[in-house]
């Protein structure tokens, strides 16, 4: 072929489209939706500030003495846009206050995947409309960073319990957010203890093998697969270190950089959220946690209509409510019903 | 009011007087000192690395690897027991340390309480016994806690649940000294803050901790004491490795960004702990054990349900004693 393309007459050029969907893409913006799991204190709203350079969530841990101690885990969105070079997020940063923060934490998740059920519900319920918008309002929650405990030895009892359903439902990233109270030689070692529990417990997190990755991205993966649960730091402090301003935190014995490489994993965190896989972790968020929302809640409105035409075919007991309007059968009543287990 | 690095001088050391006598426990020279301390929190605070730092040696080894099967089982609270022999300063302290893994780290933690309760005041009665015997046992041991360290969770907030349900049911039983595990995670400012958002829930919730000055008489002592009640609640970071440097062997935490000598003062209150535990406070702390605490619980305990006296044997300790002797066990 000759070197410029664009000159021969065999030039087609659909290959354009990639900048014809970037436009487009830069016109609608986009939706990105982020939960954050953790007991109070262990730096959740820092690190989220950190990754995004902006001051989104304030932080809900109790600090006056005055202030009540939460009974259960709310649920606490904060929705920001963002813009760089053009491109419009819309970014809901969803808090979880009063998670694990009990001296009784049992159920403490159940909120947070009510939550997160909700959104797929939601999104559901618009897609399903016969006059539905062009673009779906997207408020399903693509990643979820679940916070461990740094210096525990591994996951506890309660981190297990959790993530086994949170992986059900979501994109799970682990994280140790606040290392710097870790060796390099405790956080190898807890990384790998980690792992190990993970594997054994069948807890998948993300990111997910595919057929379709190639060879890049499999060793990609694989490089992120190894640092996982990333141990970072995180500062939303600016400080001085040898004459340069750094984003960091300034101990008696010394001063960490976040975005110093051997200090943190913190840069390996932000882009593999922000600047490899965030494409990734919307799709996937579409093509596998909802999709498999999606068939589970088919499935069940199909099972109930089949024993409610079964019970009224046997002149047996009233059709449960499904009094929806004709035009939006999936309405509320129904959908709702089969969705209350965490 | 930020820490400032603490002053030992050496009007402290002379605080250290040597225990009242006491009509029941039997002392002697040879044997030193009885000293029971309790170690308290969540898994993870360094409370391990704690006694290892205090003593001076790896009285708790390492835990074998956790096997990734019981990754989500909760092992319920246990009370396992370390016997250390220690000379400070030409005392010698035989030492017994309790600590409490399971503690905070299942899901549902409300019976640890009622459990470290139980602990406490069975150490109590059997003191109760034994004091109540014809005969006493001139070899008795005495295991009431003289001490409970709490470790707090360095959020950087202040105090949780489960932090402040600890120190209002075991406050009248035991001094809780409160102190922050893996202190080295909060900068010089955010511990101030901490340590501040603590007290002031401290006083809030009117939670019952070791009170440095509960002994008005010595002015100058109430003095020093003062000043150390500000350091409340302890910053502590510990560790087990010791390297040898220009200056002697000193006890290091490395991080790629420095690292932090736990012996410092001005780099964390552990130093400062260790003096008060083992030297400037210990007597104070057993004094108030015996003399307040103990007190109030055998008079609460007598006035309720009765402990008499009557005729029996004295040197074993078996259930036909106590019967004889009139003593209600629950």
């Amino acid at each position: 072929m000759s070197a410029s393309p664009n000159d021969t007459q065999d030039y087609v050029g659909f290959d354009t489209i990639t900048q014809q969907m970037e436009r487009k893409f830069l016109k609608r913006g986009f939706n990105f939706n982020v939960i954050l799991v953790g007991e109070s204190g262990m730096g959740k709203s820092t690190l989220i500030n950190s990754i995004f350079a902006s001051h989104l969530i304030d932080t809900q841990g109790r600090r006056a003495a005055q202030e009540v101690i939460r009974k259960t885990t709310e649920i606490s969105p904060v929705t920001q846009t963002l813009e760089e070079n053009g491109v419009r997020v819309k970014l809901t940063i969803v808090d979880t206050p009063g998670y694990s923060d009990q001296c009784n934490n049992e159920g403490c998740w159940i909120p947070v995947i009510k939550y997160i059920k909700d959104q797929h519900a939601a999104y559901l319920e618009r897609e399903l409309k016969p006059l539905r918008d062009r673009v779906i309002v997207d408020t399903r929650i693509h990643a979820c960073l679940y916070f461990l405990n740094p210096g525990s030895r591994g996951l506890r009892p309660l981190d297990v319990e959790v993530l086994k359903r949170l992986t059900e439902v979501t994109n799970v990233i682990p994280i140790i957010a606040k290392s710097d109270s870790m060796t390099i030689e405790e956080r190898t070692a807890f990384k790998r203890r980690i792992k190990e529990e993970l594997a054994f417990h069948r807890i998948v997190v993300f990111p997910y093998p595919s057929d379709e990755d190639t060879e890049e991205d499999r060793v990609l993966n694989a490089s992120i697969r190894e640092l996982i649960p990333f141990a970072v730091v995180g500062s939303e402090e600016v400080i001085e270190v040898n004459g340069k301003l750094v984003r960091g935190r300034r101990h008696g014995w010394g001063v960490i950089n976040i975005f110093d490489e051997t200090h943190s994993d913190f840069v390996h965190l932000r882009n593999f959220m922000l600047r490899t896989h965030l494409s990734d972790l919307v799709e996937v968020t579409a093509q596998r946690h909802y999709e498999q929302f999606r068939t589970s809640q088919l499935r069940q409105i199909k099972e109930l209509r089949a024993q409610q035409a079964a019970a009224a075919a046997t002149g047996g007991a009233p059709p449960m409510p499904s009094q929806a309007p004709p035009q939006a059968p999936m309405a509320s009543g129904v959908m709702h019903q089969p969705m209350t287990q965490a | 009011m930020a820490p400032s690095a603490p002053s030992i001088n050496s009007t402290m050391s002379s605080r250290m007087a040597t225990p009242r006598p006491s009509s029941y426990r039997y002392k002697s020279e040879k044997r030193g000192m009885t000293y029971n301390i309790m170690l308290v929190g969540q898994s993870g605070l360094g409370r391990r690395t704690f006694l290892n730092t205090l003593c001076e040696r790896e009285v708790i080894s390492p835990p074998e690897a956790p096997n990734p099967e019981t990754a989500n089982i909760a092992d319920p609270m246990r009370f396992d027991t370390y016997e250390v022999n220690i000379e400070e300063e030409g005392t010698r302290i035989s030492m017994t340390v309790i600590d409490t893994p399971g503690f905070g780290d299942g899901l549902d933690n409300t019976e640890c309480f009622k459990q470290l309760q139980d602990y406490i005041e069975a150490q109590f009665d059997e003191v109760l016994v034994e004091e109540s015997r014809i005969k006493r046992n001139r070899r008795y041991r005495d295991h009431r806690i003289h001490t409970l360290i709490y470790f707090i969770t360095p959020t950087g907030h202040s105090l949780r649940e489960l932090d402040i349900e600890l120190i209002k049911r075991l406050g009248e039983y035991v001094n809780i000294i409160p102190v922050i595990g893996r202190a080295d995670s909060l900068t010089v400012e955010e511990l101030a803050t901490f340590k501040q958002n603590v007290m002031r829930d401290i006083d809030y919730y009117k939670l019952p901790l070791y009170n440095f000055c509960w002994d008005e008489s010595d002015s100058e002592a109430l003095k020093e004491n003062r000043e150390i009640m500000d350091y409340t609640p302890f910053s502590v970071v510990t560790c087990d490795e010791v390297l040898d440097n220009e200056f002697g062997a000193v006890r290091v935490r490395r991080y790629p960004w420095g690292s932090i000598e736990i012996d410092d003062e001005g780099q964390c209150d552990f130093a400062l702990l260790r003096y008060i535990l083992l030297n400037s406070h210990i007597a104070d702390l057993i004094n108030y054990t015996e003399d307040v605490l103990y007190e109030n619980y055998r008079t609460k305990k007598l006035e309720v349900g009765g402990f008499g006296e009557g005729e029996g044997e004295g040197e074993e300790e078996n259930d036909e004693d106590d019967e004889v002797l009139g003593a209600k066990n629950e």
